[in-house]
């Protein structure tokens, strides 16, 4: 058992050390050339523009969940209160929600496609064959999917943000009976500029531990379609304990040190 | 093979895989401009080994030089500088799915982004035209079937005009006709090209018709190594048995049934 557990404990530390590994080459590899630009541009369309549609889903659940929820808590518990569901509806989502919920979808979206696509490419021996051909396949794979995912999320999140506020106001207006102007200057008056920068500066860590954890997972697939397989699977799942995770860590960074 | 310069020297390379000793102790020297086919069953380590010459495997001991300089020591520039004399075919063939047939032929030069979009249309169309194939270079390799696909794997691997070509398993999947045209292609560019090659196989009819010599690995070592010629006459049990193809012998000491 305690050997079981040693070997498991050593395991997740030697995989630690390569992950660290794999984002320091990448992020030295930023300056090499070719800036592999026509690549960064085929993945911020994958992982931004082709997330948008489920992204704007989430969003707008999201907000008029929010608002529904707070909403009737706040009207039948203390009368009066529920004046304020805009912008308790703006902080969670610009803080919390927005950058959370959005790296989730992109993780199951974006995170599985980047470890299935580097996994099959491991399987088939097409990663030895850039690094025959002198292409480095952290400098030609791992580069652009990172920076589009620093590029993209902050963008996403942003919208999660804008839409799901304008679902909570939609459900504020004809569920709640609140008056669009109330609810537009009440969300202005709690919302601050911290609050959502809060929200984007998490938005880019996600944004690298997607792409990063996706493409280590990818070059650690073994054992042909079943591996792709587990390999997918297992980096979404890993993707959304390190958001949550690191969810934590940024918020704890963010308010103690501001 | 006398007189000859020695263009790969494999100098007692080990290496354990998974726990499991792959490669015990391989010393090969390969000549400059002969085919040196290596011979042994599927897992043997024959794939491992081509991979440890390119640099894509590090050995656990020994060392590996391409023209005196030690591959297996080098980083960085000069490790591509020398990799840069590789051409390789892999057993898939390798392609990149997302590019198509031309940008795979011409994927190095593309990169190197010093040749007009007319030089490199050039290039991929005689490198095709090299093993056979015209007009495809628009096409996906998922539309390709698998004997055009490893020629379009070896026209990317002589792209870039290289001194050494490895390949594995060159032939396997492929029927008989389509196996022939392969080892034709593998003839033509060593007589043509003066190319040393190192071709990893288990297929004898291919082995016997390519090869200037052949070695024989089994149990992590090289135990034998031989013109065809006399390696057909080998009186070493386990080479009789493997170049014969039976299902009994050393190999397999336990029947299975």
């Amino acid at each position: 058992m305690f050997a079981l557990l040693g070997r498991h404990t050593l395991n997740f530390f030697h995989q630690l050390g390569e992950f660290n590994l794999l984002i320091y080459k990448t992020f030295i590899s930023f300056f090499k050339k070719p800036f592999p630009a026509k690549s960064l541009f085929q993945q911020m369309v994958r992982i931004g523009w082709d997330s948008l549609p489920v992204i704007i889903f989430t969003a707008l659940a999201t907000g008029a969940i929010l608002a529904l929820q707070t909403g009737y808590a706040l009207m039948t518990r203390i009368k009066g209160t529920e004046t304020y569901v805009g912008g308790i509806v703006a902080l969670i989502l610009t803080r919390e929600l927005g950058p959370v919920l959005c790296a989730i979808m992109v993780a199951g979206r974006a995170g599985s496609g980047i470890t299935a696509e580097i996994g099959t490419m491991k399987v088939t021996e097409q990663l030895d064959a850039l690094t025959t051909l002198s292409a480095n396949p952290i400098h030609y794979l791992v580069v652009p999917r990172v920076l589009a995912g620093i590029i993209m999320l902050p963008i996403l999140t942003l919208i999660t943000d804008i839409v799901g506020i304008l679902g909570g106001m939609f459900v504020a207006i004809n569920e709640i009976g609140l008056n669009q102007a109330n609810y537009v200057n009440m969300t202005l008056r709690f919302l601050t500029m911290a609050d959502v920068y809060n929200g984007l500066i998490k938005s880019v860590v996600f944004g690298i531990i997607i792409t990063t954890i996706a493409s280590y997972e990818g070059f650690k697939t073994m054992g042909g379609a079943e591996g792709v397989g587990r390999a997918t699977t297992r980096s979404v799942v890993t993707i959304c304990m390190a958001i949550l995770f690191f969810d934590y860590i940024v918020t704890s960074v963010l308010t103690t040190g501001i | 093979m006398k007189n000859k310069k020695v263009k790969i020297s494999i100098r007692n390379i080990k290496k354990d895989l998974g726990g499991k000793s792959v490669l015990k102790d391989v010393n090969l020297d390969i000549f400059s401009g002969e085919t040196l086919v290596i011979i042994g069953q599927s897992g043997c380590g024959k794939s491992v080994l081509l991979k440890h010459i390119v640099g894509l495997f590090t050995p656990d001991a020994g060392e590996i030089f391409i023209d005196s300089e030690p591959i297996t020591t080098l980083r960085g520039k000069t490790l591509d500088n020398i990799r840069s004399k590789f051409g390789v075919l892999f057993q898939g063939a390798a392609l990149f799915d997302s590019l198509t047939v031309g940008e795979n032929v011409a994927f190095k030069h593309i990169r190197a982004k010093t040749f007009s979009k007319k030089e490199i249309d050039k290039l991929v169309d005689e490198k095709l035209a090299l093993v056979g194939l015209h007009g495809i270079s628009h096409q996906k390799p998922a539309e390709l079937s698998g004997g055009m696909k490893k020629r379009v794997g070896l026209a990317r691997a002589i792209a870039s005009d290289p001194e050494i070509i490895l390949y594995d398993e060159p032939t396997t999947g492929l029927d008989p006709i389509n196996a022939d045209q392969i080892n034709d292609l593998i003839i033509h560019l060593r007589e043509e090209l003066a190319i040393t090659s190192i071709a990893v196989t288990h297929d004898m009819v291919s082995a016997y018709k390519i090869s200037d010599r052949i070695a024989m690995l089994y149990d992590g070592k090289v135990i034998e190594l031989n013109t065809p010629s006399v390696l057909r006459r080998s009186k070493n049990t386990f080479v009789k048995q493997f170049i014969n193809g039976d299902a009994y012998g050393p190999i397999t000491s336990v029947r299975p049934f």
